[in-house]
């Protein structure tokens, strides 16, 4: 999803430090260096996104965020950064509460399974949704916790987590003409700006 | 030398000597009025001297680091990585590689003479740090016509020095490569140095040190020594491996007398005479000695992320997971004080069952990290260059 990075790269603040959370290839954390001169860092377990990473100039940490992120002390980083990967975690809301100890704010960006070709697509089909976003078979994943918007923000409820802003996507023009009266049926990607309370 | 083992080599390489004549005022005080360095450069300085890299070896190394010396049939300690079109590449960068004092081959140190006395030095060459080193390396640095490294490299205590560098001239190296170190050594680290210095002073022919002048050398001890270090540098996975309990004579049916022989045996017992043939037993303790004295935080109040605040360049930290000598945890603590001093610092964690020499040998991802970095740097240099070509 580009749409999101595009949202999501001016609300980070010039020459602050941001820690990325599954960089992938570390495409975010180049692009925020060259518009803001952040000083970033990306964690990564794929091998080959590390690679590219390391080729890029784009500093990357082989970190598995399954295994805590306890080596990072309390408000280190301006802004902890985690794109499209929170489903994919062993435990989102711990990760969740990690990434608001570290950084001074956070951005998240998730797919809303509670979108409704997704909807359609399991009501319909009555198999696991495979979608541009969500592009693997059930058995076969990274995603192994899906959530809609709703229950995001019924989960910052529950954790006294702030939202500064967010905003929902979809790459379809007839989605947005629906989107902000019913945004769990028409997001395609929710985008969260989180503090502590 | 084999024609297969020419592909990618440098071919054949000979050393260079340089007498340095500039004194040089160690860590403990004494000072060398002069000291010797036998080196060897792979590849060409390019028109503004920026592209040279040093390497820097580890206990056991030397000047010797890549391609084939004349009538040798293996390449140097580093050829896997070292050569045209390699990681740290020859046909890109100019590679400097120095045996360095207090070594065995050709540098001052224990086997070579005092030029203020005449006689050998043997046990009485002075006790080093890793700083002396990098002194030295600075004086090659200025003969070689030197103004920045465009990187340090090394492996274990190559690593320290490159982190040693990157703190005493912070303006002079743009990255620094630390592979399979640490920031200091555990106790467990010192406890197996103190184990092999103690094999080698058991030994009857070490006579306190003076063994060159009584013309002995206590090959038994210096062979244990090595033995101990050998299994600590493999790992476990890998012993299994490569030896299991495979037997290289005798066998365990009954009514046999013929003694037995593990394959492991033989192998240690090889390599460690093989290692005593070819190593200096005062320059084993002195070097051991030096790992366990480095601390690269020591005078910045213990703290590393105080240290890593005088550092300018970038870094690379690479581990592998079955090293227990230099473990990925230690590699994790220099990524960690880097990031809190906010340098920039990339880690790659490398599986591989090779233990600590896994930095020696062949790795698909290893190479491929190493070589991503280093290909960065150069592009770098090359559009610099560029850029000045351009303005004039």
């Amino acid at each position: 999803m580009i749409l999101d990075i595009e949202l999501i790269s001016d609300w980070f603040r010039p020459k602050s430090r941001v820690l990325d959370l599954g960089c992938g290839d570390g495409s975010l954390l180049s692009s925020l260096k060259q518009k803001h001169s952040i000083l970033g860092y990306g964690l990564e377990i794929d091998p080959e996104a590390i690679s590219q990473c390391i080729a890029r100039g784009v500093n990357v940490v082989e970190q598995d965020l399954n295994r805590g992120l306890t080596n990072f002390p309390d408000n280190s980083f301006d802004t902890v950064v985690m794109t499209q990967a929170l489903q994919a975690m062993r435990f989102p809301h711990l990760v969740l509460d990690e990434m608001l100890r570290i950084g001074q704010d956070c951005i998240i960006t998730f797919p809303n399974f509670g979108y409704w070709r997704t909807r359609a697509y399991l009501n319909l089909r009555g198999r696991m949704p495979v979608t541009k976003q969500l592009a693997y078979q059930w058995y076969d994943t990274p995603n192994i916790h899906f959530f809609t918007y709703n229950d995001f923000e019924a989960l910052c409820k529950e954790r006294n987590i702030r939202v500064l802003r967010s905003y929902c996507v979809s790459e379809r023009f007839l989605d947005r003409q629906f989107i902000s009266l019913w945004p769990n049926m028409f997001a395609e990607t929710a985008v969260y700006h989180l503090t502590k309370l | 030398m084999s024609g297969s083992s020419l592909k990618n080599s440098i071919g054949l390489v000979s050393p260079q000597t340089v007498v340095m004549r500039e004194p040089l005022t160690l860590a403990c005080g004494i000072m060398l009025s002069s000291h010797t360095l036998v080196f060897e450069t792979y590849g060409q300085l390019n028109a503004d001297n920026s592209n040279a890299i040093l390497i820097c070896h580890a206990l056991s190394g030397s000047h010797h680091a890549a391609g084939f010396h004349e009538g040798d049939s293996s390449p140097g300690w580093w050829d896997s990585y070292i050569g045209p079109g390699k990681a740290i590449d020859s046909s890109r960068f100019f590679i400097v590689s120095l045996n360095n004092i207090g070594s065995c081959f050709g540098s001052s140190g224990p086997t070579s003479i005092n030029p203020d006395t005449g006689e050998v030095w043997g046990a009485s060459f002075p006790s080093l740090r890793a700083r002396d080193w990098v002194e030295s390396q600075r004086l090659l640095m200025e003969h070689l016509g030197i103004e920045v490294w465009a990187a340090v490299i090394g492996g274990s205590l190559g690593g320290m020095q490159a982190m040693r560098w990157s703190l005493e001239h912070p303006e002079k190296l743009l990255n620094a490569v630390v592979i399979a170190s640490a920031m200091k050594l555990s106790a467990q680290n010192i406890a197996f140095n103190e184990i092999a210095r103690r094999a080698i002073k058991s030994d009857p022919d070490y006579c306190d040190g003076d063994y060159l002048q009584q013309e002995k050398a206590p090959l038994h001890g210096l062979a244990l020594a090595r033995m101990l270090g050998h299994v600590t540098y493999l790992s476990d996975e890998l012993m299994g491996q490569k030896f299991g309990r495979e037997l290289r004579s005798g066998t365990f049916s009954t009514e046999k007398t013929q003694p037995i022989e593990f394959q492991i045996e033989s192998y240690l017992n090889y390599q460690g005479d093989k290692f005593s043939d070819s190593f200096d037993a005062n320059s084993y303790i002195l070097i051991t000695k030096m790992l366990d004295y480095f601390d690269l935080a020591r005078q910045y109040q213990g703290n590393p992320v105080k240290a890593f605040g005088h550092a300018q360049c970038k870094f690379l930290v690479i581990s592998f997971s079955s090293d227990w000598r230099f473990a990925p945890s230690r590699s994790r603590e220099i990524v960690h004080a880097l990031i809190s001093a906010g340098k920039d610092v990339s880690y790659a964690a490398i599986e591989s069952d090779m233990g600590h020499d896994a930095f020696l040998l062949p790795n698909n991802r290893y190479e491929d990290a190493l070589a991503s970095y280093l290909s960065r740097v150069a592009d770098g240099l090359d559009a610099s260059i560029q850029a000045e070509g351009d303005q004039t």
